[in-house]
């Protein structure tokens, strides 16, 4: 499984254009975002967190639906499908998604620290945007997931997967979004939405790979 | 003893019934060659044989395998169409990365490569290979990890007249370890002794 890790990481980062595609994306979002809305700091401020997540959130869905194509295509699905009973298919999505979060996701929530300075959001806001980010992040991986598996064999199943997953990515925006308030905003709480969050994050990582799984082996071909 | 036995299996392709009432039994050091025109269900029949593809009707059963090999997919290499090997990795990354996955250690990387002729091309990546190089070197895999069945779907295609010639060697010394090969093909593969199965002219 280790041996699985390292290949996805090492194929992520010889191909490269995952992680920037993602990073120039959620750029673009937020970066456009203070044109739109006027130059009120206070709003921006009260914004910040909120955009953040759905930046972090879209640029997270890009790049979703190569998880398992690129493996279909080549015929790897196959030998991982075939090796069930020594490594669990489930198994095999979760490591499979654990690579991806690293090379793809991971970097959207190392920028957030900067693009948070763009939305003047103060610095526990930012703070607290990224610890969401860090947490709830894993759980779209795990839900597109189900959404990749399932478009697995379509040959433009970028759009499918992203209108599939969205619905089921709403309570980690809706959790991730009010904890990243609740740091700044004074009577709102933190903990219990970030708890709820990483509680998300936990089912989706168990449920996830399990659904995934199971469509990868009966959309076989 | 390690048997591999299917009794009238039957497999279909978009909804559609291919072939049926397949039966075989394979022994230690046996091969089955399916023949056939294209559309017969060849590729089709190793998918179903390994539990890539669910069977219409029959089963397919592996016994003997012990702990190792439990059940027929555990038992089995897929060579199938598609090389299994990633582009942006060299060969023998490659090849290390499927030995650490599938378990079952059996060559080094390094030798298998050997075996089918590339051993000095190893560091390349596998995306810059010519054909014939990528199919030896996916037949490389067949090595670097122990399986006693072997799914060949047409093994040989790429392959010139020297490596196919190299790759029967191999296949021989396979089935003298006591292993097991099925193999779709068009083109004679040079086992001995093999059983052989035409398929689309009972179904036609």
């Amino acid at each position: 499984m280790l041996a699985l890790f390292r290949r996805e990481l090492q194929i992520g980062v010889r191909t490269g254009n995952g992680a920037l595609t993602g990073v120039l994306f959620f750029l673009a979002v937020v970066a456009v975002i203070p044109f739109g809305v006027g130059p009120d700091l206070n709003l921006l401020a009260r914004l910040g967190p909120a955009i953040l997540w759905i930046g972090a959130l879209l640029a997270g869905l890009l790049g979703l639906e190569r998880l398992f194509q690129a493996d279909r295509e080549d015929g790897s699905l196959d030998l991982m499908l075939l090796a069930d009973s020594r490594h669990m298919m489930a198994l095999t999505v979760f490591v499979k998604c654990c690579a991806h979060w690293t090379v793809n996701v991971l970097p959207l929530v190392v920028v957030t620290p900067l693009l948070g300075l763009f939305m003047n959001v103060e610095p526990a806001g930012i703070l607290a945007a990224t610890a969401t980010l860090a947490v709830g992040t894993p759980a779209i991986t795990f839900i597109g997931a189900v959404g990749a598996a399932l478009a697995v064999a379509l040959p433009r199943g970028g759009l499918l997967v992203s209108v599939l997953v969205l619905p089921l990515t709403i309570p980690v925006l809706i959790f991730g979004v009010a904890a990243a308030r609740g740091a700044v905003a004074d009577p709102d709480p933190f903990l219990p939405p970030f708890l709820i969050l990483a509680a998300l994050m936990l089912f989706f990582a168990v449920i996830g790979p399990l659904a995934a799984s199971l469509a990868l082996r009966w959309g076989g071909d | 003893m390690m048997r591999l036995a299917a009794e009238g299996l039957g497999g279909e392709r978009g909804g559609e019934t291919v072939f049926s009432g397949i039966s075989f039994t394979l022994g230690e050091g046996e091969a089955l060659t399916v023949t056939g025109p294209n559309g017969a269900g060849k590729s089709t029949l190793l998918r179903v044989i390994c539990g890539l593809l669910p069977a219409l009707e029959g089963k397919v059963q592996f016994f003997g395998g012990g702990e190792a090999f439990p059940d027929v997919a555990s038992a089995c290499h897929y060579l199938g169409h598609r090389n299994a090997m990633k582009a942006e990795l060299g060969v023998e990354e490659n090849l290390r990365f499927w030995q650490e996955f599938m378990g079952e250690a059996h060559l080094p990387p390094f030798e298998a490569l050997e075996m089918v002729g590339l051993g000095d091309i190893g560091h390349l990546p596998f995306g810059y290979l010519s054909t014939g190089q990528r199919r030896r070197a996916s037949i490389a895999r067949l090595l670097v990890s122990y399986r006693p069945v072997w799914l060949l779907d047409e093994p040989t295609s790429g392959l010139d007249k020297a490596s196919e010639a190299q790759f029967a060697d191999l296949m021989g010394v396979h089935l003298e370890d006591g292993g097991m090969i099925v193999a779709a093909t068009h083109l004679p593969l040079g086992l001995k002794g093999a059983q052989e199965l035409r398929m689309g002219e009972a179904a036609g």
